[in-house]
């Protein structure tokens, strides 16, 4: 998927073009700050027309000028926003406009070639090597394997077939080999694709919780403001004199949150749009913005702990038995195995019991893993051997189950349990050899991973299907917080309701249909886009590279938009008390001329002072958009030391910006004789 | 400036700390619920209180419920009070034969009682023992019980977990007067007697003064009015001349345990709200934000009352200033009186404040502007701080990736809403007010000084009525139709336009669920928050109200190092 940059021609050009149309009242009323600049941009605007006031027109001009660009600002960075989500949207949009189906019209193959945005919920259609699936739906028949790259960006095929956990499949991917038919499951114009689309561009974007109640404070702060400044001139009056409107105007747009206002809805939409770059699909903010708050992670093991595929760490044989003899049998039996599992004993016979290479002799008979009896093996020359779980094996060797040879293996594999590895048999010509142990290799780097988030006051469960013994130790070894061994999805939906009954919010990922109710229940549910459908509706995200590990940046990506629309806020709030410094002296400085020395800045005149004071509060919107949509630096760490850091930049950074800007401005303003 | 001055100062805010912890406990337990030792003797009298009424103590009221009965009580004894001022004439223990109260004035002396604000635009001298002690005295222990039960209500709120309820009105109301006012009102109207202070129903004492002239001064129950006045931070002294007057005020010793007095239930209140939360830790950073806003005042205060009026230094008046000062006092004792009174609603005064310097005297009134939340009134200053923390909460508390909460409770778009209607009245009625009356001439025709400090005499009279201080500015001439209504409007405005916001945030938290602090959590204790609070409270509580101070004290100082005098 293309990245386009912050400022690009083409997404700037069409942004300034949406600016002037987001101006329409019914629009702009959203944003209740902006509404309000508009308001007496009008105002001051209509007395210049009609000559109301004394103040030189000049800078009346000017002072109007700016209190519409403060607007089109903020009107310019929403566009701005939601161009960048849109570019994104086109190119899954072009994907989606050439869809064509192959609608089934009986129990034959017979089918008519009908447009995609036709194909209506229920209906069946034939997809064939070549052919982009049509819609959104479930296979019902046949398997094939599908290339998902134009949604995830990932070009290795994947399976799609009909009934078990792997039968969704999504409008515009292509499948290559082999025919499926597949039943739609959404209505035209709801399909996967569309929600994403409309999601990016923001066109359905409903205002967050925090949003709302952030907006409250905003226009209660407008409000706040909108009396102080109103009373002014009575007071003034009692001083014997006035102050014209255009400069009253002029205090409350510079005290009333504009910075924040302009940039709510970037923050949001480019918040939304950080994790769609990210391949993963958020149903609602509400979603992302809860990902900020989350307490408890409930981690799969397999492929977000442990590398997906255990590996083989050393043979155990039994007493009396050879080494060298336990490790030929081992290899000799895996040879045909071509798991990796299999793979990983050969290299381990090879390498550390330094069992020469040789290929299979041409006479050996592979014994196949079969789900019956859940061994395999090979016979050469009469000699067979077995391996596999030591319950299977010894199920395929009853005569060896009560033997002392027995019990010696339960014990030694009991032990490689409890070490947090999984034990296989090895037997040859019903005598029992010794244990194979695979062991589970957690990734390279969770242990600090999890430290991380324990600092971050995030608790991290692992969920395994293992025995509570291996799990223990692969959970002691990964360094999670907490784990779920024997995990059934009843288990898993009972510890996420305990959590939340205790405050914590609480993330996991699934895929499978029997994961739909814990998915629901969670605060963060992500769906692998590999999962059933059943899986996908019932999360609030997918994660469109079915990558379970994404959990823990989700959760990041949901803080920084947090920490971004506070951060904005902070420095929005605390800019004001600069611009009372530049503008209270100005206002006054005709009723009581001492109070010039409040003109701690030095600003040149009353008038460059309040033109400089609503142009840095004008040109402070576009410099921060970029910051708007970049989010702020997120650096995983406990909340004391990320709240002073924050506090020291967008803080005390927000209280000092504006008594450097608003001089720098004054300084040209006066330089250029502006004013 | 002198040593002794600082000490005075330093050695204060150390003895309102150091009460915090048991006054907090003795709080908590009433809070609670909790048996105190004083239940084998009031225990009975609790409970025929409540035979008496009908009420039933242990029945938890929703918030609403909570505010309805609240407010019906308030009118009800405002009327009362109403009643007994206009009927003065006619009442017994009127032995002065005082006539009653003008409809407005009682008006504005029943609204300025009832919402513990004790403003007195009539004169002490001028009620009967039996208006002091039935119409005004009863509301100087029910006004801080009411204080004090918004309070508790509000802690519950927070403490709470998916709860209707936020506790019994009445039940905190009785116990709050029972076992808290009562009990050290006692105790510290003994020690005043016994300090110099008159409590008698006798009326008048005759003095021969140093020039042999004869004068009748009044005397009465002082020291029962003295205690509650101070502890329930009301303010409204027996006396014109209020804790200046020997009789209110008789030694350094009554002056300081009087500040002390006026501060002991506000900070006493941060710290049965850290225990409440389960955290003293959250209630000793409350109370050092309001520490920190206190000391810098105090500094400002008594460095510009020392510095003196530099015109009269050239006149060959040297030292600090002592206009509308009482000797017996000085200037580090009456600078303190004056940011104590003013920063917990208090509202007593010990100076004139309209004599202090320009800066000196804008102090007090901005420790009013800021919403009375430096240590603040009883139970009033810990709630109106509380709805600061949640607006602080809520701008800086997603800075650490999480949406806002405070001690476990999440801060939502209700919660924001009610904090912000809470503020808005303050700017609203003082500032809106002062305006009216800057243009009006019956509000032209109040202020006895001209230009910028007569605008400050204005300022001040709203900024003290909405705040709920009562202290006076003096200067102003407020007993008129025009200010007894509008001032009366501003206490009323600035008592219950703000309590009930807060009941209603209560009962929107006591529903909520508790999120458990976590390592993620915004911190609500240590230095950065409490940093954080104080530039809070400065530039969303105090910018709104710059400009009105550059028009009238800064102004004024201004003129002052120019040489001209208001």
């Amino acid at each position: 998927m293309t990245k386009p940059s912050v400022f690009t021609a083409d997404l700037i050009l069409p942004a300034i073009g949406d600016a002037f149309k987001k101006l329409n009242p019914r629009q702009l009323v959203r944003n209740p700050v902006l509404f309000t600049t508009a308001v007496v941009a009008t105002l001051l605007t209509v007395l210049l027309l009609i000559g109301g006031e004394r103040l030189a027109v000049g800078f009346q001009v000017q002072l109007i000028v700016w209190l519409w660009l403060t607007v089109l600002f903020g009107t310019f960075a929403e566009a701005l926003a939601e161009g960048r989500g849109r570019a994104q949207a086109a190119s899954l949009r072009a994907a989606k406009s050439e869809l064509k189906a192959k609608l089934l019209l009986g129990t034959d193959d017979l089918y008519e070639m009908v447009a995609a945005s036709q194909l209506e919920k229920g209906e069946v259609v034939l997809v064939e090597t070549g052919d982009l699936i049509p819609a959104d739906g479930e296979v019902i028949e046949g398997v094939a394997s599908v290339n998902e790259a134009a949604i995830t960006g990932e070009s290795a095929p994947v399976i799609r077939e009909a009934g078990g956990d792997r039968s969704a499949v999504t409008a515009g991917t292509r499948v290559i080999s082999d025919r499926i038919k597949v039943r739609v499951t959404q209505e035209p114009g709801q399909g996967f694709l569309d929600r994403m689309i409309a999601l990016v561009e923001g066109a359905e974007r409903q205002k967050t919780p925090n949003e709302i109640a952030l907006t409250i404070l905003l226009v209660g702060l407008t409000i706040i403001f909108l009396i102080a400044v109103s009373t002014i001139p009575g007071f003034a009056s009692y001083a014997g004199g006035g102050v014209p409107v255009a400069i009253l105007a002029a205090l409350l747009i510079t005290l009333i949150p504009t910075t924040i206002a302009a940039l709510l809805s970037a923050i949001g939409i480019a918040g939304m749009d950080r994790l769609v770059r990210f391949n993963v699909l958020a149903k609602s903010g509400r979603a992302v913005e809860a990902a900020g708050d989350i307490g408890v992670l409930l981690l799969d093991k397999t492929g977000t702990i442990t590398i997906g595929d255990r590996q083989a760490s050393a043979l155990r044989p039994l007493s009396g038995v050879d080494t060298d003899t336990l490790a030929s049998a081992a290899l000799l039996a895996s040879l045909s195995d071509e798991t990796p599992e299999g793979r990983s004993i050969v290299m381990l016979a090879r390498q550390k019991y330094a069992m020469p290479t040789r290929e299979l002799p041409s006479d050996a008979k592979v014994i196949p893993f079969t789900a019956q009896t859940r061994v395999s093996g090979v016979e050469v020359a009469g000699v067979v051997i077995r391996k596999g779980a030591v319950d299977s094996i010894l199920k395929a060797e009853p005569e060896l189950a009560d033997t002392p040879a027995a019990a010696e293996l339960r014990e030694i594999t009991d032990e490689i349990a409890r070490s947090g590895a999984t034990p296989l048999a090895v037997s040859r010509d019903g005598k029992l050899l010794g244990a194979i142990a695979l062991k589970d290799v957690v990734k390279a780097g969770v242990r600090e991973r999890f430290a991380e988030l324990r600092r971050m006051g995030i608790r991290t469960v692992m969920i395994t299907g293992d025995n509570p013994l291996t799990a223990a130790a692969i959970a002691a070894e990964a360094g999670v917080d907490d784990f779920l061994a024997e995990a059934t999805p009843e288990d898993k939906l009972e510890l996420i309701r305990k959590e939340q009954a205790g405050g914590r919010l609480v993330a996991m990922c699934g895929d499978g249909t029997n994961d739909a109710p814990a998915l629901a229940q969670s605060d963060v549910g992500v769906a692998m886009n590999t999962g059933t459908q059943a899986a996908r509706e019932a999360g609030n995200m997918v994660d469109l590279d079915s990558d379970p590990t994404k959990l823990i940046e989700i959760v990041g990506l949901g803080k920084q938009l947090l920490m971004t629309r506070g951060a904005l806020t902070t420095f929005s709030v605390a800019n004001d008390v600069a611009k009372y410094f530049a503008i209270i002296p100005a206002m006054f400085i005709a009723l009581y001329p001492g109070l010039g020395v409040l003109n701690v800045m030095g600003l040149a005149s009353p008038e460059s002072a309040i033109l400089s004071a609503i142009i840095f509060n004008a040109l402070i919107i576009p410099a921060l958009v970029p910051l708007a949509l970049k989010g702020v630096t997120y650096k995983p760490m406990g909340a004391g030391p990320l709240l002073a850091r924050n506090l020291a930049i967008y803080g005390l950074g927000g209280l000092l910006a504006p008594f450097i800007g608003i001089k720098l401005i004054d300084l040209a303003v006066s330089g250029f004789q502006l004013a | 400036m002198t040593f002794e001055g600082w000490a005075l100062i330093l050695i204060f805010a150390a003895l309102t700390v150091a009460l915090a912890k048991p006054i907090g406990l003795w709080l908590y337990a009433l809070y609670d619920g909790r048996r105190t030792p004083l239940h084998a003797v009031l225990g009975p009298i609790e409970r025929g209180f409540y035979t008496l009424a009908g009420i039933d103590p242990t029945t938890d009221q929703s918030w609403r419920r909570y505010a309805v009965h609240m407010l019906l009580f308030q009118v009800a004894t405002l009327l009362f009070t109403y009643a007994i001022l206009r009927l003065q004439a006619v009442l017994p223990l009127n032995s002065r034969d005082l006539a009653g109260q003008s409809p407005d004035l009682a008006f504005n002396t029943a609204i300025s009682f009832t919402a513990n604000t004790n403003w007195q635009s009539y004169s002490g001298e001028t009620l009967s023992v039996l208006s002091q002690m039935l119409g005004l005295t009863i509301h100087n222990f029910l006004s801080a019980a009411t204080g004090i039960a918004i309070a508790f209500a509000l802690f519950r709120g927070f403490a709470r977990r998916q709860a209707s309820g936020i506790g019994n009105f009445w039940a905190d109301l009785t116990r709050v007067t029972l076992y808290l006012l009562l009990p050290i009102c006692l105790v510290y109207a003994l020690f005043l007697v016994a300090s110099g202070v008159p409590q008698t129903f006798a009326s008048l004492v005759d003095a021969t003064t140093l020039e042999g002239a004869k004068q009748s001064i009044v005397l009465g129950p002082v020291a029962s009015q003295e205690a509650i006045k101070m502890l329930g931070t009301n303010g409204g002294g027996f006396f014109n001349a209020n804790s200046a007057h020997p009789f209110e005020n008789p030694t350094a010793l009554t002056n300081l345990v009087q500040m002390l007095s006026i501060f002991a239930i506000g900070s006493g209140m941060t710290w049965c709200f850290g225990k409440a939360m389960g955290n003293t830790r959250q209630g000793w950073a409350i109370l050092a934000a309001m520490m920190i806003l206190f000391l810098a005042g105090a500094s400002v205060t008594y460095w510009q009352e020392a510095a003196g009026n530099p015109n009269l230094h050239v006149l060959g008046l040297t030292g600090g200033n002592m206009e509308g000062k009482e000797v017996r006092f000085g200037i580090a004792a009456s600078a303190l009186f004056s940011v104590v009174t003013t920063a917990a609603s208090c509202g007593a005064v010990n100076a004139m404040h309209d004599s202090f310097t320009a800066l000196g005297g804008m102090i007090p009134l901005f420790n009013m502007q800021l919403g009375e939340v430096v240590i603040g009134g009883v139970g009033a200053g810990i709630y109106g701080f509380l709805v600061f923390a949640i607006l602080a909460v809520f701008v800086a508390g997603l800075m650490v990736g999480r949406t806002p909460e405070y001690v476990g409770k999440k801060i939502e778009s209700r919660e924001v809403k009610l904090a912000v209607l809470a503020i808005a009245i303050l700017p609203l009625s003082i500032l809106g007010l002062t305006a009216l009356s800057a243009v009006l001439p019956q509000g032209l025709a109040g202020p006895l000084n001209k230009g910028p400090h007569g605008f400050t005499e204005i300022l001040y009279a709203y900024t003290s009525a909405t705040g709920n201080n009562g202290s006076a500015f003096a200067g102003l001439t407020a007993a008129t139709p025009f200010y007894n209504g509008l001032l009366g409007t501003a206490m009323w405005l600035g008592r219950f336009f703000m309590i009930v916001p807060i009941l209603a945030v209560a009962g929107s938290l006591a529903a909520k669920k508790y999120t458990p602090e976590t390592a993620g959590s915004f911190p609500t204790t240590g230095p950065l928050w409490v940093g954080l609070l104080v530039g809070i409270i400065l530039i969303v509580g105090g910018l709104t109200f710059l400009p009105s101070l550059a028009l009238g004290p800064i102004a004024d100082h201004i003129a002052m190092v120019r040489g001209q005098l208001f």
